[in-house]
């Protein structure tokens, strides 16, 4: 049995003009322990996805199945990091991270649960602004925050939505190496949502493609066969690596000027001559 | 440098950022566009309060003049010109009986402005020596388990502005304590919320003087066999009616409007709706419940003036009422003396709750 499993999963937002139909046929198994990421355009999907994933919304038609249960609800055995953060503002970084570690781990003691916070706020670097409000913070700083939230929690899968977009390259490395580290200490499952393609090498397992809207669909998936730990530097110089980078990049370089074809409009420009200032 | 951030800080956050050019000439060395700022802040608005008194002097100036000659043709006309030329130089002399009753001048409304306070002073006094007289008596009384005697003299303007404060804060608790629970609760539910709003959009256009009358009718029939002081719970009670429907429109609104992610938060954590209410939904919807508030608390504050009036029960609204049908000479000015009062302590007000606002909003991209 998969870990997790989406057959057929079909999103269509209702509206006024009949609704936007998302997503189309999405077929995704992920296993225990496996680190998949998904990569796509802007505004295909991925967020409707993790979304669906996490137990936000239903989808349309089609299950998503967790552990062989249909996901009806949000659960603590699936941690997110939100794209755009969603941080409460009236409440401290520490507070922010506290809020959620309370949640997760009910019976534990208040003293035990301010070390959690510490601990995972210090993992973002963020120790120095703990008891700082959110509107004091740049967006990267956020980013993090909303990254030690959802890992602090300690969850079974972790979905992550773009967590380390806003982020400088050496903040990015770093985060990535903590992600795959809390990911691989117990065995844990994640999803990752990027639109980074060495990221998503230097990360998954698998990639997959996701095509743009609407009706997007998972492309063919490409698995990263490099052994872990993974080593920056030297990752540049592997075979598999050059192999696979080129092949999703080509990959989505066609899916992207199909996209430009399909479109078939004309536009009729209007006649626009040049001005003369002189005369 | 660090004691001039503060205190900047503090002026913007109170709403006296207009203060900030004064501040700013005197916590380090005036720069050319300090100066400029201070021109345009502070000695224009100085102008135009020169232009204001000068305009209301020469307003009074020919009003006067207007009763004055009228006078005068009225004696005339009546009794000739031996007692017209009598009022002239009545009126000239400056003496008090004959003086035209028409729009005070400033300096008449600064005059009884003093004697107001000096008249505070004196009443002040008075109390406090009855109070020391009556001092043994009442302790006696107490011990025999009768009513202390207390002072039952006139108050004073100061008294009044107190008693009117007391009836305001106590009116804008009652708005606070019925408002803001019923606003979340209709906030909460769709249904609520839909069943409920004919209420609301009817009662809020009631006028100030129906809602003392309908709470007189209660109330005078509640407080029948007890005597306590009714005048004083029906005003307070209508300031309270009449002004709550902001804070309960703004609650409502500001719960129901939660931002989408933040909801998203609390369901992804699994927060009770205990939890989710207190921790989430009314920190997020402070703002709005403040904004209501505000406007809540200058909305009592005005209909107090005309609650008082009516009711009979003491504060600024009766000391206006008395003051007119009293017909002193220097009634009118007292008058002029209460209106620019209720209009500072409005202001005031206005900004203490405008600071409380600052301080709880935050912008919705914050967290985002
Ligand atoms: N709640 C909603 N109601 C209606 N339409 C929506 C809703 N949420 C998303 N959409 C639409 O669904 C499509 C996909 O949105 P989604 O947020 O999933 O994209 P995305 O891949 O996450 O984009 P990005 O990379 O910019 O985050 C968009 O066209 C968007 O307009
Ligand atoms: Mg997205």
């Amino acid at each position: 049995m998969a870990y997790l499993e989406l057959k057929n999963v079909c999103k269509t937002y209702e509206d006024a003009s009949g609704g936007t139909k998302v997503l189309s046929n999405i077929n995704l198994t992920i296993e225990e322990g496996e680190f998949v990421a998904i990569v796509g355009f802007t505004g295909s999907g991925k967020t409707t996805l993790v979304n669906l994933i996490n137990g936000l919304i239903k989808p349309t038609s089609g299950e998503v199945l967790f552990k062989g249960e249909p996901v009806t609800d949000t659960s603590h055995e699936r941690g997110v990091i939100f794209q755009n953060y969603s941080l409460l503002p009236w409440l401290t970084v520490g507070q922010n991270v506290y809020m959620a570690v309370k949640e997760a781990f009910p019976k534990e003691s208040k003293e035990k649960l301010q070390a959690i916070v510490k601990d995972y706020v210090a993992m973002v670097s963020l120790s120095p602004a703990i008891n700082k409000r959110p509107k004091e913070l740049s967006g990267g700083m956020r980013q993090r925050v909303a990254v030690a939230r959802a890992l602090a929690m300690n969850p079974e899968m972790i979905i992550m939505d773009e967590p380390l977009g806003a982020l400088d390259a050496l903040t990015r490395g770093n985060l990535q190496d903590e992600i795959l580290n809390i990911w691989s200490k117990d065995k844990r499952t994640a999803l990752l949502i990027t639109n980074d393609v060495d990221e998503g090498i230097y990360m998954a397992d698998r990639i997959i493609p996701l095509k743009p809207g609407p009706n997007a669909t998972l492309g063919p998936e490409f698995i990263i066969d490099i052994e872990r730990p993974r080593d920056k530097t030297s990752l540049n110089d592997n075979e598999t690596y050059k192999k696979n980078r080129n092949a999703i990049i080509e990959y989505l370089m066609d899916i992207g000027n199909e996209r430009k074809s399909v479109s078939n409009e004309t536009y009729e420009l209007p006649e626009i001559s040049p001005k003369s200032f002189v005369a | 440098m660090k004691q001039s951030i503060t205190l900047n800080k503090i002026t913007q956050l109170m709403g006296f950022g207009f203060l900030k050019p004064i501040t700013a000439l005197f916590t380090g060395k005036p720069q050319k566009e300090d100066i400029v700022n201070f021109l345009k802040k502070i000695i224009v608005p100085l102008l135009s309060i020169l232009l204001f008194l000068g305009v209301w002097q020469g307003g009074s100036k020919a009003l006067f003049n207007k009763e004055a000659n009228f006078k005068i043709e009225k004696a005339l006309a009546d009794q000739g010109q031996a007692a017209a030329d009598e009022i002239r130089a009545c009126i000239a002399s400056g003496e008090i009986s004959c003086q035209p009753n028409t729009l005070p001048s400033p300096s008449q409304v600064w005059t009884s402005f003093k004697t107001l306070l000096e008249d505070h002073k004196v009443i002040s006094a008075d109390k406090l020596a009855f109070k020391e007289k009556t001092a043994v008596m009442n302790e006696k009384r107490i011990a025999a388990g009768k009513e202390p005697i207390t002072y039952t003299g006139r108050p004073s303007f100061v008294d009044q502005i107190f008693t009117s404060l007391k009836t305001v804060f106590a009116g804008f608790l009652l708005a606070l304590v019925i408002a803001v629970p019923i606003g979340v609760v209709i906030g909460l539910s769709t249904t609520l919320r839909s069943s409920f709003n004919w209420l609301i959009q009817i009662f809020k256009p009631v006028s100030p003087v129906v809602w003392l009358l309908l709470v007189f009718m209660i109330v005078k029939t509640l407080t029948k066999d007890s005597n306590s002081d009714s005048a004083f719970i029906i005003s307070f009670i209508s300031v309270g009616l009449c002004s709550m429907w902001a804070t309960l429109v703004n609650t409502a609104m500001g719960v129901s409007s939660v931002d989408k992610d933040y909801i998203n938060v609390a369901k992804v954590l699994k927060l009770g709706p205990m939890q989710k209410v207190f921790k989430v939904i009314l920190p997020s919807s402070l703002p709005l419940i403040f904004t209501g508030l505000r406007i809540t608390l200058s909305v009592a504050w005005m209909v107090l003036i005309a609650i008082e009036l009516l009711a009979q029960s003491p504060g600024l609204g009766s000391f206006v009422w008395e003051e007119f049908q009293n017909g002193a000479i220097d009634s009118n000015s007292k008058i002029i003396v209460a209106m620019f009062i209720i209009g500072i302590i409005g202001f005031l007000l206005d900004r203490i709750m405008l600071t409380i606002q600052n301080m709880v909003s935050f912008n919705k991209n914050e967290g985002v």
